[in-house]
């Protein structure tokens, strides 16, 4: 059997703060993805679900320190840093930043941005080179011609679909994109999520999608995986995760979530993540759930198979009952 | 339910509003005399609120949801039309009388990591606008400020009152900012896409503290693009597009049974949680409109599905809806 496409394995990440602790941001993530699927990450700000896939791209800051495999058809990436991460980087593996609409060079094209990675990589030059940018530019539905546009000339969700033609230059296989349609219209997100489900769907593109927003996992991604303080707490495919949820954490982030068809109440959730600068023990998430009982405080529970490529990490997985 | 006074006006009352800005021609635009341009930002919009009441105001960025709660709270000048706020209109007062009505009417903003002052403690924060208004004495404003953060679920409140905003969640810097607007007994509350900074973990909270001060009687217009919150929330829907309301109705009625086009599409477009629910999804495509050019006729028919020629040259009034009460849409075809 073929490795899967990408495979992270045991992923660790550290910051060094400036007291001398360091806070364990990601804390042994495990996850897969396979040509042709989608798999959205989501948990609230703070859970490592960015510094999970900035990792993957090798585009963390100095101060963090990373341990674990990201394996490409099964070649590890990370075995020795920068060295083996650098020939994968925009080619195999690409990423779409948060906000990357603004991230456009104002003074310079959009046809002279796209081209830049491909000449940097050495993929095109030259005619070659403006020949692809158009047709990675008729790929997410601008016209071609737009590529003599500067950056203030195209709409908010017009830049949002050129930086992802600009993760497209180098023809990864993978695509990481951190909260993609956060600050678009509901319209235009409606187009930037058809797009990627198109890519992945017709190009095989593995997509991993980081959001807070679950309604989006639910309607784009084949497979999800919540994170909470660092670890993923549930995953699975998407449909399992929502009607047969296992882990009182995604009960309660549906819950939490308002639904254009729902009548019933929609629920905060009550306290905060803890900290991550300290050891934690027992379940990260006791002190917030309503199943807690005394074993959640001194026994950290793992992710355990609940069936079906569904996994959960609660000692409660079986007793949680579904979002609906 | 009544909120309205006893000659049926609501508490609010914007009639036929007007907004335009100006664009700059530059100095040879001036010197030849070319034609002055204006952006239509707000261009003939009317809605009420009443006591007891949220009304959701929803649209895309652009379409004048900003523009027209900052007309509302005379925060901008507008050009035609009134903002009428029991029974005063708010467009004519002279700035000594709008201070006073400014005490009735509130409005939070959507970033709490903007709209706090980072050296101010939450008890400075809070008693400001008594201070500003030179209510009460200081052992008068501590009990309104404490009432107010108990009001906003920050209790108890001595445990709050000392803090800076960096001590503070995301959530607790909102429920902050909302207990600052509500401390001087506003009768009206504008919020400004109060939840969509927020993790999702504590926007029902959020809400929730909306919700719980409207059935208590306050008016509340909640501005928002999100519209599963609108859903949840909100008494009353209208719907913006291009700086008009384009359809307007009771909740239910509208996210059940949408008449215009646009707003059919942009529910359809609305993400529900069940993986297994499918909307036929209907994207409108072509460029977000310009509200410097609003196109002839009805204002939406270069992007409309169903558009037929008398579109092009009509448009259309927000009139109700046959065989409903409140329900209404500006669409010759609804």
């Amino acid at each position: 059997m073929n490795p899967p496409l990408l495979e992270v394995d045991d992923l660790h990440v550290w910051f060094d703060l400036p007291n001398g602790r360091k806070l364990h941001a990601v804390q042994g993530v495990s996850f897969s993805v396979d040509a042709g699927t989608r798999l959205g990450m989501v948990g609230e700000s703070g859970c490592g679900k960015t510094t999970t896939i900035l990792a993957l791209m090798g585009l963390l800051p100095p101060t963090a320190s990373v341990s674990g495999r990201v394996l490409l058809e099964g070649v590890d990436v990370l075995e020795r840093g920068e060295e083996t991460i650098a020939p994968h980087r925009w080619n195999d593996m690409a990423m779409v930043f948060q906000g990357a609409m603004n991230a456009f060079d104002p003074v310079k094209r959009i046809g002279q941005q796209i081209v830049e990675p491909m000449e940097l990589h050495g993929h095109a030059s030259g005619a070659e080179a403006a020949s692809r940018v158009s047709g990675l530019l008729e790929t997410v539905g601008i016209a071609p011609e737009r590529a003599r546009s500067y950056p203030h000339e195209l709409s908010g969700g017009m830049r949002q679909r050129a930086a992802i033609a600009m993760a497209l230059a180098c023809s990864p296989r993978v695509l990481l994109a951190d909260e993609p349609t956060t600050a678009l219209d509901v319209m235009v997100q409606a187009q930037v999520l058809e797009l990627l489900t198109y890519l992945s769907n017709e190009l095989g593109l593995a997509l991993v999608f980081v959001t807070h927003d679950l309604p989006i996992v639910a309607q784009t991604c084949t497979h999800a995986a919540v994170m909470y303080a660092g670890r993923i707490v549930e995953q699975g495919p998407t449909e399992a995760l929502y009607h047969e949820t296992r882990h009182p954490y995604t009960r309660m982030l549906w819950a939490a979530t308002p639904d254009l068809d729902a009548h019933e109440e929609v629920l905060s959730i009550p306290g905060v993540p803890p900290r991550l600068d300290a050891e934690l023990h027992g379940c990260p998430f006791a002190p917030r759930c309503d199943l807690a009982a005394s074993r959640c405080v001194s026994e950290r529970p793992e992710l355990r198979s609940v069936g079906n490529g569904h996994t959960s990490a609660c000692h409660f997985s079986s007793s949680v009952g579904a979002a609906a | 339910m009544s909120g309205s006074d006893g000659n049926g006006r609501a508490l609010l009352q914007v009639d036929d509003l007007v907004v335009r800005y100006p664009i700059p021609r530059g100095l040879s635009g001036a010197v030849l005399r070319r034609e002055r341009r204006f952006v239509h930002a707000v261009s003939g919009v009317s809605l009420h609120v009443d006591r007891g009441e949220m009304v959701a105001l929803v649209g895309e960025s652009g379409c004048g949801k900003t523009t027209t709660a900052q007309a509302i709270l005379r925060l901008v000048d507008s050009d035609s039309g009134s903002v009428s706020f029991d029974g005063v209109d708010v467009t004519g007062i002279s700035q000594g009388d709008l201070r006073e009505l400014r005490r009735r009417m509130q409005i939070i903003y959507q970033d709490p990591y903007e709209s706090l002052d980072p050296r101010f403690r939450v008890s400075t924060t809070v008693a400001e606008p008594l201070v500003i208004h030179g209510i009460g004495s200081r052992s008068e404003r501590r009990g309104r400020v404490n009432y107010a953060l108990e009001q906003v679920g920050l209790a108890p409140a001595e445990l709050f009152v000392d803090r800076f905003p960096h001590e503070l969640s995301g959530g607790q810097r909102q429920r902050v900012a909302i207990a600052a607007s509500l401390v001087l007994g506003p009768e009206l509350l504008v919020a400004d896409e109060p939840v969509s900074m927020l993790d999702v973990s504590v926007r029902a909270g959020i809400l929730g503290i909306l919700d719980e001060l409207r059935d208590q009687g306050l008016a509340v217009l909640m501005i928002t693009h999100d519209l599963s919150t609108a859903a949840r929330f909100a008494d009353r829907i209208c719907v913006m597009y291009l700086g008009r309301i384009v359809e307007e109705g009771p909740t239910r009625r509208v996210i059940e049974d949408p008449r215009h086009p646009y707003t059919k599409a942009l529910l359809s477009v609305v993400p529900r949680r069940d993986p297994r629910h499918r909307t036929d999804v209907q994207i409108l495509r072509g460029e977000t409109p310009n509200p410097i050019a609003v196109p002839a006729g009805c204002r939406f028919h270069p992007r409309c599905p169903i558009a037929v020629d008398a579109c092009r040259e009509v448009d259309p009034e927000l009139r109700t809806l046959a065989g409903e009460r409140d329900h209404r849409a500006a669409c010759i075809l609804a």
